[in-house]
């Protein structure tokens, strides 16, 4: 069997080139001017040299996409900025937050939003993006319905997607208690129960969320790290398998676009 | 050799992830003793109306950690449970079988009515309307000396027949019993 030739890199775009040297500037020796223009290349070519990182990136940021593709293709992408900014924004709440139920809670997250310098704003980015990112993944799932984007060969990703939704909706649940004020309290309340009207494992379902028959003391602290780490970090992992099939397998052309036609294929079909 | 360090990694793996998983379950298993709150004295009750009493139900997590009872004495005229040492007096639980919300007993009314989902109850605790898959649970009571005292919870099917306490949305009646197993740490006295 004949080596397969392997295909060539996909090229760099034309602004990321670099400009060929001019007449003024010596090869090699341009002296310490030239070394300092230099720098981010000599920098970025050393770890390249030892990672060959560059081939990676190419192959994950310049490939090539169907004709047709559109506006609505970004939804993805906007999805996971919105996971992004919830990510950065939770960290930083994090730093004020105690996951105290006998009042401790509720008192962080006021000192947040009322005296923390920008606090109110960084604790709505974190509250309104949570809404943001379910609408987005949900806008992004009937892109990829109503495309028929989850069609062979991508079923896996449209498994994976499914599950990165429900981890997302986990994380809006699991975060609607922290604020530890009545409606926060009553609407966990609430959801755990309904998790409890499952029948058989219902019941135990809703026992280990509490962690106990009652609302407990480590009610609070169980959602918390469920919260900020348990979840995010599946979130994260699942994100990364998400990525690269979509590198992996390319994005699917709009159900409208036609393939343009070949006359040397209609030929040999007949 | 290799199965040595494969063997090994897995020793290593269970070490920390079955303390873990352990430590996450545990809670869900742990026996919590019986604790009984005075709520008021024997005077303090009739038979024909409740009387809201708030006592501390989860001890250590302050007023989270607190509920709603309505307490009033036994009365044969309307009460069919069995009267013995724990039904001497009759308290009803706040917490809505529907999906836990506190429920408010309104005078004028004479019914128990939820401000979530609407679910509705009559004198006692039996659903009349809405969407409550039981009637509302009830505490254990007993009177020691002059004061009376709230016991664990127990829930009641729609004939009043006790069981062991269940969580709310969890119908008692038909199968429901079997369909929603109660906690084995969790048992009517």
């Amino acid at each position: 069997m004949a080596r397969t030739r392997k295909a060539p890199a996909p090229p760099l775009p034309k602004p990321l080139r670099a400009p060929p040297p001019r007449p003024s500037e010596q090869n090699g020796k341009g002296g310490a001017l030239q070394d300092a223009k230099e720098a981010g290349t000599t920098v970025v070519d050393w770890i390249d040299e030892r990672t060959s990182l560059s081939g990676a990136g190419r192959w994950l940021l310049f490939r090539k996409v169907p004709k047709g593709t559109n506006w609505f293709y970004t939804l993805g992408s906007a999805t996971l900025f919105a996971f992004l900014s919830q990510a950065v924004t939770g960290v930083f709440l994090a730093m004020y937050y105690r996951p105290d139920p006998a009042g401790g809670a509720y008192e962080s997250i006021r000192h947040v939003t009322n005296e923390v310098f920008l606090g109110q704003f960084v604790r709505g980015m974190h509250l309104w993006g949570a809404s943001v990112m379910v609408i987005l993944a949900f806008l992004h799932m009937g892109r990829t319905f109503f495309f028929g984007a989850y069609k062979y060969p991508r079923e896996l990703n449209w498994v994976i997607g499914v599950v990165l939704l429900i981890l997302t909706l986990v994380m809006a649940f699991s975060g609607y208690l922290l604020p530890f004020d009545q409606r926060a309290y009553w609407a966990t309340i609430v959801g755990v129960n309904i998790n409890g009207t499952g029948p058989l494992i219902g019941p135990y379902l809703s026992d280990f969320l509490r962690g106990g028959g009652e609302f407990g003391a480590t009610t609070l602290s169980r959602f918390y790290a469920i919260h900020m780490l348990l979840v995010p970090g599946l979130i994260v992992a699942l994100i990364g398998a998400h990525l690269y099939l979509v590198t992996k397998l390319g994005t699917t052309a709009p159900p409208w676009s036609k393939a343009e036609e070949t006359p040397e294929l209609r030929e040999a079909e007949v | 050799m290799v199965g040595a360090a494969n063997g090994a990694g897995v020793i290593a793996a269970a070490a920390f992830t079955l303390p873990a998983l352990g430590f996450a379950l545990g809670p869900i298993f742990k026996k919590t003793p019986h604790t009984w709150e005075t709520v008021g004295t024997t005077g303090d009750f009739n038979e024909d109306n409740y009387v809201p009493v708030v006592f501390t139900l989860t001890p250590g997590i302050g007023e989270a950690g607190k509920t709603t009872a309505y307490v009033r004495k036994f009365n044969p005229k309307i009460d069919t449970d069995p009267y013995d040492r724990d039904s001497q007096y009759i308290a009803i639980s706040s917490r809505c079988a529907h999906l836990g919300c506190p429920v408010r007993w309104v005078d004028a009314a004479e019914r128990f009515i939820c401000p979530c989902h609407g679910g509705v109850y009559d004198l006692l605790g039996r659903r009349v309307g809405g969407p409550p898959v039981r009637p509302l649970d009830r505490f254990y009571t007993r009177v020691e000396g002059q004061s009376v005292q709230l016991g664990p919870r127990f829930s009641v099917n729609s004939e009043l027949q006790r069981f062991s306490p269940r969580d709310p949305g969890e119908p008692l009646d038909g199968i429901g019993q079997y369909l929603y197993p109660s906690r084995p740490t969790e048992r009517k006295l």
